[in-house]
């Protein structure tokens, strides 16, 4: 006979508030096997853990259920209690009675018989346990971070420094990401490129690092601890090994009507061209679509003007494959297309330019060298207006639900940069709220205000003009005085929305990260795990987490590279034995499973079986590689004979639950 | 019956029919509307009043006789709520609550056969109770 220990959980007030307890138990000490049971303030305590410990040695319960919170909170916790005393983890079931049950609910009555449901349920499936035991992996000890900003550098600087190999994976031809573009940082006013570069050397000269510029993520496969990867090395078209970064072939190259993506289009570069002067690897690339020499066959002045002779247009493509450990996401973030904000004039004025455009045409190795004119006349402006929460808190289609984060301080900034240079030149902020929580950043707003006489209007402003000559005005509303304003500034700043890497999305089913509605990767839990992804492997390094600015980047950087390291310290892993399981007596090998399995764990294997009938016959049937399954179940909904199972999670244990409940 | 200010609120929020609690005060609405200078409330003014029920303020304005009914306002909006669709309620009440049924449907043939027909159902909901 089995002894079945049911253990109830007060969670303080948050179960036994709405649930009487009490009642729980009583009602479940009727149902048979039921050993034991009993209630308890807090069930996860030592004490109440002391307590679950005693009854299995004074009943010899073999099985135990505990209704509490949600097994993601503290099934771990009584799995250990349980093995503790000599009874296998997962003969331990948990009836949520906290977020399924009182939380949701708010009748006494009602709750405490839904608990007394849920825990039926739960015994139920308990009878069906089997010990199940826990394989083991190895850990690759090498890490891949997929981007090279901030967030990807200072993750990769960390993990190396604790000694393990990485791999960064950089889709541009250069390291360095936006923070690259950026003039200065808030609230320091420090120059970004001046606390930038040394950390791209040191990632460059790092013994334990590796950089793979201008390459993109071509497959992966694997599990935690063990992914392979291909990596696609795009053609560079210049041979690396031997280019001297001297630059010749890209102060030459004719082809001239490319934007620059660097300086956010405001000049154009080379069909040959080094994204900017510090460039990590300084080596140049050639976009093939540009180049007259790819697209007619003429031209060649590139080849002809090299001293290396290090231009090579017959460079394919190269796929490289790797394993790692761990993998960091560190993708980053774009703005946001103005297309849909066509009443604040970005695209019909050359005058109207967005906040990235400020920060190159204010940085001294920008297309102006630092000196601020307006785009469209190449003249100093007079008065420059600054809108902010342009697509951001916007829940229509046009825009971004949330707030940008980082907007409210880089406004400021953005006004003092310009007082400060042009103490002449006007500057209007028009805002809705403005959010500095941050250390020394509301400081640092006032400071705009107060010492450098920047004018806050609380407002919006509500669309630009732009006649023929190109003169510009802009309407508003200043809210506090209950005007309607109309102005005529040189040049107007849309800050507008971040949002994540286009790439994210793409990223995420390969890797199956989850992302949001935004596509914003999701992390394992908002407060508890907040750098790493619910697929275990993958950690979350920067914006492609959600908006955040580089001190909270650099500090998510860190706590990414933490976690690897102490995933990347262990020498082998604990794998989930909760995998599918191939009843291979009843299986016909029609292999459906084999097309639903997101992770490739199941292939197609003839062997030797034992039929229903004990004969023994020669065929294919599905085998799981338990090391690859992550347990999600779609191979035995999808098995037209049944004889697919997930362990833990039987279709006996289902339905045994199933039939507790109807 | 005396009708409170309360209840005229409302009544001007069923007709209204817009979500003014998404709105954040952002002044998108006044900064976009072409006539808002001639308004005594603005339009942002006129959604905030509606939020907390000061229907009188809503009624006294000249805002509403002033709306071109462009919907500049609505179609900017960040959060999906139209001032414009408040100014039609104010309008609405204003009008209904002024004597009784101005069109009648069998007095139709006198009318304009030249008249849109958009125009006569529009005039028919505007003008009838």
């Amino acid at each position: 006979m089995q002894k079945i220990g049911v253990f109830v959980c007060w969670c303080g007030s948050n179960i036994a508030g709405t649930v009487d307890v009490a009642a729980v138990v009583e009602a479940v000490k009727k149902i048979p096997d039921v050993a034991y049971a009993v209630d308890y303030k807090y069930m996860c305590s030592e004490e109440g853990q002391k307590l679950i410990k005693d009854a299995v040695v004074e009943y010899g319960l073999d099985r135990l259920v505990v209704c509490s919170c949600s097994p993601r909170m503290h099934e771990a916790t009584f799995r250990k209690c349980a093995e503790s005393i000599g009874i296998n983890p997962y003969m331990v079931e948990i009836a949520n009675i906290r977020e399924q049950c009182s939380w949701v609910l708010k009748d006494v009555a009602v709750a405490t018989e839904k608990a007394i449901q849920l825990a039926k349920a739960a015994i139920a499936k308990v009878r069906f346990n089997d010990p199940l035991h826990p394989g083991q992996s190895q850990v690759v000890k090498r890490a891949l971070v997929i981007g090279g900003g901030i967030a990807g550098i200072q993750t990769a600087l960390d993990i190396a420094d604790a000694g393990y190999k990485v791999d960064i994976l950089e889709k541009e031809p250069t390291i360095g990401g936006k923070m690259a573009q950026i003039d200065k940082t808030f609230p320091t006013l420090d120059c970004s490129a001046c606390i930038l570069t040394p950390k791209m050397v040191d990632a460059a000269c790092h013994e334990n690092i590796t950089i793979h510029t201008y390459s993109e993520l071509e497959a992966v496969s694997g599990y935690v601890g063990n992914f392979d990867v291909t990596i696609r090395k795009k053609a560079r078209s210049v041979k690396a090994e031997i280019c001297s970064g001297c630059g010749i072939c890209t102060e030459k190259c004719p082809a001239r009507k490319t934007p620059s993506e660097f300086d956010e289009g405001l000049r154009n570069r080379g069909a040959i061209y080094i994204p900017f002067a510090q460039a990590i690897p300084k080596v140049p690339v050639i976009d093939r679509e540009a180049c007259l020499k790819f697209k007619t066959g003429k031209c060649g002045v590139c080849s002809i003007v090299c001293p290396n002779k290090a231009i090579d247009y017959t460079q394919e493509d190269e796929l490289i494959t790797e394993k790692y450990g761990a993998i960091v996401l560190a993708t980053g973030f774009e703005l946001i297309d103005l297309d849909k904000y066509g009443e604040l004039g970005y695209g019909r004025s050359k005058n109207v330019i967005t906040s990235m455009q400020l920060e190159r045409l204010t940085n001294a190795a920008g297309p102006t060298e630092g000196h601020l004119v307006c785009p469209a006349t190449g003249k100093e402006p007079k008065s420059v207006v600054i809108v902010s929460c342009v697509g951001s808190r916007d829940t229509t289609e046009r825009g971004k639900t949330y707030c940008s984060k980082v907007c409210c301080m880089y406004n400021a900034k953005h006004a003092m940069y310009i007082r400060e240079k042009y103490p002449n030149v006007d500057v209007t902020v028009f805002y809705i709220d403005v959010r500095t929580p941050g250390k020394g950043f509301d400081e640092f707003q006032r400071r705009a205000v107060e010492e450098y006489g920047v004018h806050y209007v609380r407002g919006q402003v509500g669309k630009v003009l732009s006649d023929k000559d190109g003169n510009l005005t802009v309407f508003a509303s200043d809210l506090n005085s209950g005007k309607h304003l109309m102005l005529n500034p040189d040049l107007v700043v849309l800050a507008c929305a971040v949002k994540p890497a286009k790439d994210a999305r793409k990223l995420a089913s390969m890797l199956t990260a989850s992302i949001d509605t935004n596509d914003f990767y999701v992390e394992a839990h908002p407060k508890l795990r907040p750098v790493e992804s619910p697929t275990a492997g993958i950690f979350l390094s920067g914006m492609c987490q959600g908006p955040k600015d580089i001190p909270e980047t650099v500090s998510q950087a860190g706590a990414a590279a933490a976690k690897v390291i102490g995933l990347l310290a262990k020498d082998k892993l604990m794998t989930n034995p909760c995998t599918a399981k191939c009843n291979e007596k009843i299986c016909s090998g029609c292999l459906t499973c084999t097309k639903v399995c997101p992770y490739g764990a199941i292939s197609g294997v003839e062997k030797e079986v034992i039929t229903l009938n004990g004969t023994r016959e020669k065929r294919v049937v599905a085998v799981v590689n338990e090391a690859l399954c992550q347990g999600c179940g779609a191979c035995t909904v999808a098995c037209p004979s049944a004889s697919m199972d997930l362990q833990g999670f039987t279709n006996k244990q289902i339905l045994a639950e199933v039939d507790a409940l109807c | 019956m005396v009708i409170t200010e309360k209840e005229k609120a409302e009544m001007l929020s069923q007709l209204a029919a817009t979500n003014v609690s998404h709105c954040i005060q952002c002044g998108r609405c006044s900064a976009n509307c072409p006539v808002a200078w001639k308004m005594d409330v603005l339009p942002h003014r006129m959604v905030y009043a509606l939020l907390n029920g000061e229907a009188d303020t809503l009624l006294e304005a000249n805002s509403p006789w002033k709306c071109l009914s462009c919907f500049a306002c609505a179609q900017r909006c960040p959060k999906g709520v139209s001032p414009a669709a408040i100014m039609e309620a104010v309008r609405l009440t204003a009008i209904r609550s002024q004597g009784g049924n101005k069109l009648n449907p069998n007095e139709l043939e006198n009318y304009n056969d030249k008249l849109p027909q958009q125009a006569l159902v529009a005039a028919f909901r505007k003008y009838n109770k």
